[in-house]
C-alpha cells in the first residue's frame, strides 16, 4: 500500500514541471503539450484521493477531465494550424499581434 | 521495501524523467514521445491504485488518440527544432525558480492536509469499472450528456478553424 501523500507529491512535481515547460518552451505545440502534462498531474491527484477516500467520484471526474482535454486538443490544434498558416511560424514570440 | 512501493518508485521515476525530457528535447516530436512515456507511466500508477478503467482510458484516449493528434499536427506543419532567443534564456532560470516554488508550495500544503485524508482512508479494492459505470449513468448522467455536446462543438470548431478559405 503506497501512501496517498506520495502520489500527491508526485502530482505536484509533475504539475510544476508542466508549468515550467509552459513558461520555457518556445514552440506552440510543445507549450500545448505542457498543458496536457498539467492536466495529467491533476488527474493523478484525483485518482489518488479517490483511492484514499474509498469513493469513485474522483475517477469519474478524471473521465470528464479526459473528455475536456480531448475537446481542447482538437480545438487547440486547429488554432495552431491556423497560426502556422497565417504567420508562417510556430514560435510563440513571433505571435505578438496583441502586444503593444 | 514492499513490492507496491517499489513499483511506485519505478513508475514515478519514469514519469518525472519523461517530463524532464519533454522540457529538454528541442524537437517537438521528441517532446511528444516523452509525453507518451509520462502518460504510460501514469496509466501504470492508476493500475497500481486499482483504477483499471481509468488506466485503460488513459492509454486509449491520451496515449492513443490525443497524442496521435499531436504527432499528426507536428508532422503536418513540419515543425522543426525550436529556436532559443534572449527572452527564452531569461525564462529558463526565472521559470524554473517559480515552478519549483509552486510545486513545493502545493506539495507542502497537500502533504499537511493529506494526514487527515489518510486517517479517513479505508483500504479495500473498489470494483471500479462497475462502480464508475453506475455513477456515470446515474449520478452524473447530465454532465455526461453535456460532454457529448461539448465534443460535438469541439468537432465543429476544429473543422471550421482548420478549413481552407474559399478562394
Amino acid at each position: 500500500m503506497v501512501p496517498t501523500n506520495y502520489y500527491v507529491i508526485l502530482s505536484a512535481i509533475l504539475f510544476g514541471l508542466g508549468v515550467f515547460a509552459f513558461i520555457f518552451k518556445r514552440n506552440v505545440i510543445t507549450v500545448f503539450m505542457s498543458i496536457e502534462l498539467m492536466l495529467n498531474a491533476v488527474n493523478l491527484a484525483f485518482v489518488a484521493f479517490s483511492q484514499a477516500l474509498g469513493k469513485l467520484d474522483g475517477q469519474v471526474f478524471v473521465l470528464f477531465v479526459i473528455v475536456v482535454a480531448a475537446a481542447e486538443a482538437a480545438v487547440g490544434l486547429g488554432i495552431i494550424i491556423l497560426i502556422a498558416r497565417n504567420r508562417q511560424t510556430l514560435n510563440v514570440e513571433r505571435v505578438d499581434l496583441l502586444k503593444l | 521495501m514492499t513490492e507496491p512501493l517499489l513499483v511506485f518508485f519505478i513508475l514515478a521515476a519514469l514519469a518525472v524523467v519523461g517530463a524532464v525530457s519533454l522540457i529538454l528535447q528541442r524537437h517537438p516530436i521528441h517532446s511528444a514521445l516523452s509525453l507518451i512515456v509520462v502518460m504510460v507511466a501514469l496509466a501504470g500508477l492508476y493500475l497500481l491504485m486499482g483504477a483499471e478503467f481509468v488506466a485503460a482510458v488513459q492509454i486509449i484516449v491520451y496515449g492513443g488518440a490525443i497524442m496521435v493528434l499531436f504527432v499528426f499536427v507536428i508532422m503536418l506543419l513540419n515543425a522543426g527544432v525550436e529556436e532559443r532567443t534572449s527572452l527564452s534564456k531569461m525564462a529558463g532560470p526565472a521559470g524554473l525558480l517559480l515552478a519549483m516554488a509552486l510545486a513545493a508550495f502545493v506539495a507542502a500544503t497537500i502533504a499537511k492536509s493529506g494526514a487527515s485524508v489518510q486517517a479517513a482512508a479505508q483500504t479495500g479494492a473498489l470494483s471500479s469499472t462497475k462502480g464508475i459505470s453506475e455513477m456515470v449513468f446515474k449520478d452524473f448522467v447530465y454532465p455526461f450528456e453535456l460532454t457529448s455536446f461539448l465534443i460535438l462543438v469541439a468537432i465543429l470548431g476544429a473543422t471550421v478553424l482548420a478549413q481552407r478559405e474559399k478562394s
